[in-house]
């Protein structure tokens, strides 16, 4: 049964009609580190409906002190090994007043497999953890490479505010349909991941 | 017909109640180049809202990618009754890059590509590649430009593929973010944004105009 109100379909078959002004960002799933798994992974939900799909971590907390969080993707497969080229600089400041802005080479990748690094050193203290935000564009698409970009802040283990930058694509036009995120050595003890579609 | 639960309207007059909770971020306008010169979006055109329904606007670009290899991708904008997209800008750009054979790969200012109190396109790329799989993605964000107290302060991030085999660096892709920011030098409200590469034509992509609600 449908609802129209004023001549205008409000719900019909079980649905907002498509008419009706909503936001344009779109909660699609949530995930939870508990300590019992290295990766969260995103392996469904992420299609051709959105042209932009964004991932929100908060306070990601590692179970061992002094890892570095990672993201991958899946083109194809069961494997999360996308082909990447990305650039990684990072600026810090350290309880310590210690400073930097720099571009971390042993951060980037060139054609790699690899996870890619998305902030580094994070500190295991029960207070501390990582926060940032991942946009992943036109993952379907099948002509172009897939451009993303990450920004993170992590307080590293070393008492230091680390905000780091990470761009770059995934040089496949192979479909991207999963991504997930881990750390670089032990469980991922807390925190949430949300993705969102944007329309 | 109206709904009514609970004593609350939920619905009426053919539209949700302004009371019932929906998303902060609405999308305004898509516009899909097809060897497009420019793409524009004009308060009061075309269905576009580009004033003070909202504090802050959101731009996203999604696989723009050029007619012409090797060139860079910009916007400008137009006050309020004002023409010539040519308003009075300074800004500044910075990259992060690293080519896909792992050099050259820097974090550097790009002083030659900055405008200085000057009503030139503000470049928000380094030249884009375009090859098949080649494009740029991202956003800016410009705050409150309705105001007519405050200059208007804008944050640009994109990320794209550098062309390859350009004159400047060897035959490798390469992967460039790029950080604009500055503002808009005028107290007059803005109301219209252009965007275009500086050479040849937007042959394919989509830009989208979204408004974010309850912000000043």
């Amino acid at each position: 049964m449908a609802l129209i109100s004023n001549g205008t379909t409000m719900f019909d078959a079980g649905a907002l009609d498509s008419g009706i002004t909503k936001g344009a960002m779109t909660f699609i799933s949530k995930l939870t580190g508990d300590g019992s798994t290295t990766t969260l992974t995103f392996a469904s939900g992420i299609t051709s409906t959105y042209k932009e799909y964004v991932f929100i971590f908060t306070n990601i907390h590692p179970q061992t002190d002094d890892k570095n969080f990672t993201v991958n993707f899946r083109d194809g497969g069961t494997n999360y090994d996308a082909m990447k080229t990305t650039s990684y600089f990072h600026a810090v400041h350290g309880e310590d007043d210690s400073t930097s802005l720099a571009y971390i080479t042993g951060h980037d990748t060139a054609q790699g497999t690899g996870a890619q690094i998305i902030a580094e050193g994070i500190s295991n203290d029960a207070d501390h953890g990582v926060s940032g935000i991942l946009h992943l564009y036109a993952p379907s698409s099948t002509t172009f490479v897939k451009q993303f970009m990450c920004r993170s802040q992590a307080t590293r283990h070393s008492d230091i505010a680390s905000d780091v930058h990470v761009g770059g694509y995934c040089n496949v036009t192979a479909a991207i349909t999963g991504v997930q995120f881990a750390m670089s050595s032990g469980n991922i003890d807390a925190g949430v991941i949300s993705m969102y579609g944007i329309a | 017909m109206g709904v009514i639960s609970n004593g609350t309207t939920l619905l009426d007059a053919g539209a949700l109640d302004s009371g019932v909770p929906t998303g902060k971020l609405t999308l305004i306008k898509t516009l899909t180049a097809s060897s497009s010169s420019t793409l524009s979006f004009i308060d009061g055109a075309a269905s576009v809202v580009l004033d003070d329904t909202y504090g802050v606007y959101i731009i996203k670009f999604i696989n723009v990618h050029p007619q012409t290899n090797d060139t860079q991708f910009g916007m400008q904008f137009n006050a309020a009754g004002a023409a010539d997209f040519n308003e009075t800008i300074t800004n500044t750009i910075f990259k992060s890059r690293q080519e896909e054979d792992a050099s050259p790969a820097e974090l550097a200012l790009d002083v030659g590509g900055v405008l200085s109190q000057a009503t030139g396109l503000c470049k928000i790329s380094h030249p884009v590649g375009n090859l098949a799989n080649e494009a740029l993605s991202g956003h800016v964000t410009l705050y409150n430009p309705s105001s007519t107290t405050f200059l208007k302060n804008f944050i640009s991030v994109v990320n794209h593929s550098y062309p390859s085999a350009t004159a400047d660096v060897d035959a490798n892709g390469q992967t460039m973010n790029i950080f604009t920011n500055g503002y808009i030098n005028t107290a007059s409200a803005i109301d219209e944004v252009k965007f275009q590469f500086v050479s040849g034509n937007i042959e394919s992509g989509t830009i989208q105009l979204f408004g974010l609600g309850a912000s000043a």
